[in-house]
């Protein structure tokens, strides 16, 4: 079995507090995990620590067998990551900025062109692609980010809430992108968007208070609650007392 | 190495994208004219040398090296991009590197561009123009240890305003470290204070440069201080990265 992301007992504690306990999964090729939980229930810290920004108190993460603490450069290679909120340099133009992403990729000259060319037509960047970042809407600048995440073509891809701030329509084409892209890829997408989950992710992991809670299919997800509802599902596993259900 | 330069590349694109560049330039060349001509008497002393210029210039760029540098790191992590850099497949180190060299190049830029000193010094007078040309490669050196002092300072925090009062004061103190006040001080209280105080201070080594002595030792010392800076800004960007 060809898991490309192997998570093992990952824990990150800050002072006292433990943001993400032992949180352990893998992810094979052809996968779509929908990483799920309320706001502060540790899914960003456990991306991050996946693409190797954070130091685990504990614990292990590999993408495609490489350990992203050990083997840094390696991991990093093989992965795209879109952090939260899509951070991107404001007075650089769309066309520069994926440049320069190509650039540290190692791609130059007509490879890294169309590498960049590629990703723009991806992300249907074309409109925008010699304005400055900054003066971009929302959804575009989430856009320039997933463009950065998928220029080199990695087999993981790790998308710390790809779809926020996108209107309906563009939601539409970001899922039918991750959808074409899914066969050959390990890809790991963090939303509190419910309906997302029906819509691209093959399986799901709900995690709250920095545990998982559960991991399941969607469909077996909606099984968990009498009403068939995800919305009802993910109450009854995150609010912690079962009063809510 | 072609990481470091697609870092240096894109950070010094930024200089000149934004007015950073133009109004540093222009502020830079402007405070060093008025110092030059009018607090150093350029003419009044009828010498052919730039000694009034290379007299001030630790000075101005102690007040505005700290100006480039408190964005270098601060603001990646107010904007949240060191996540998107520092999960680029290039190591901390060459980030640190390419950072700084871009500054260090953008500096160089600056200080080229008070060639009409040069001019006009060679146009009132024979100067040695060997002693200028040791006084601008002393200046690209102390202008290189404030830069990576200020780069170091800037990794300590997400506010640029302080990184910009740190890197004066570390800055400051690395130049005054040799003065009679601070030396004199020292040697009162604490003698071995005083001698490495001494060694230590940036200002020495490079009034020597001005003099027009190149010596091996203070090339080491500023390799030495550089790279030292430089290894506590990537120790600094390992540790603070997520905070």
């Amino acid at each position: 079995m060809t898991a490309l992301i192997e998570i093992d007992g990952l824990t990150k504690r800050f002072g006292g507090f433990t943001a993400v306990d032992n949180v352990s999964f893998n992810v094979a090729r052809g996968e779509v995990l929908g990483f799920l939980g309320p706001n502060g229930a540790g899914k960003s810290t456990t991306m991050r620590m996946l693409a190797g920004f954070m130091t685990p108190s504990a614990g292990t993460a590999r993408i495609c067998g490489h350990d992203v603490q050990r083997d840094s450069l390696a991991a990093r290679r093989a992965l795209g990551f879109l952090p939260e909120g899509a951070p991107t340099y404001p007075d650089m133009t769309v066309e520069g900025f994926l440049h320069f992403v190509a650039a540290v990729r190692g791609y130059r000259g007509g490879e890294a062109a169309d590498r960049v060319a590629h990703a723009i037509r991806l992300t249907t960047l074309a409109g925008v692609r010699l304005q400055p970042v900054e003066t971009l809407s929302k959804g575009f600048k989430r856009r320039v980010g997933l463009a950065q995440s998928m220029l080199h073509d990695p087999p993981v891809l790790v998308l710390d809430e790809p779809t926020d701030g996108l209107d309906p329509n563009q939601k539409h084409e970001v899922r039918r992108l991750i959808e074409r892209m899914a066969p050959d890829k390990a890809i790991v997408i963090s939303t509190h968007i419910l309906e997302e989950v029906d819509a691209v992710c093959t399986r799901a992991i709900v995690i709250a208070r920095g545990r998982i809670v559960a991991d399941a299919t969607p469909k077996e997800l909606e099984k968990r609650h009498p009403s068939g509802k995800l919305d009802d599902v993910f109450r009854l596993l995150t609010v912690p007392n079962k009063d809510a259900a | 190495m072609r990481n470091i330069i697609a870092i240096a590349d894109r950070e010094l694109a930024a200089y000149f994208a934004t007015p950073v560049a133009t109004v540093f330039i222009v502020i830079f060349l402007v405070m060093q004219g008025t110092l030059t001509f009018n607090l150093g008497n350029f003419f009044e002393r009828g010498q052919a040398d730039l000694n009034p210029f290379f007299t001030f210039i630790p000075w101005v760029f102690l007040l505005l090296i700290p100006a480039i540098t408190m964005r270098l790191w601060a603001e990646e992590r107010r904007l949240g991009t060191i996540e998107l850099l520092l999960t680029l497949p290039i190591t901390q180190g060459e980030a640190v590197l390419g950072k700084f060299l871009a500054a260090w190049l953008f500096c160089g830029i600056a200080l080229t561009l008070t060639f009409p000193f040069v001019i006009t010094v060679n146009v009132l007078g024979q100067p040695d123009n060997g002693v200028i040309a040791c006084g601008y490669l002393g200046s690209f050196l102390i202008a290189g240890a404030f830069l990576s002092v200020g780069s170091a300072m800037s990794a300590l925090t997400r506010n640029q305003v302080i990184a910009f009062v740190l890197a004066v004061a570390v800055c400051f103190l690395f130049t005054v470290a040799s003065y009679p006040l601070v030396t004199e001080f020292l040697s009162k209280n604490t003698p071995v204070l005083a001698e490495i105080a001494r060694r230590l201070a940036v200002i020495d080594r490079f009034q020597a440069f001005a003099r027009g002595v190149i010596s091996a030792r203070d090339v080491v010392y500023f390799a030495t201080f550089i790279g030292f800076w430089l290894f506590v800004n990537t120790v600094l960007v390992e540790q603070r990265k997520a905070d």
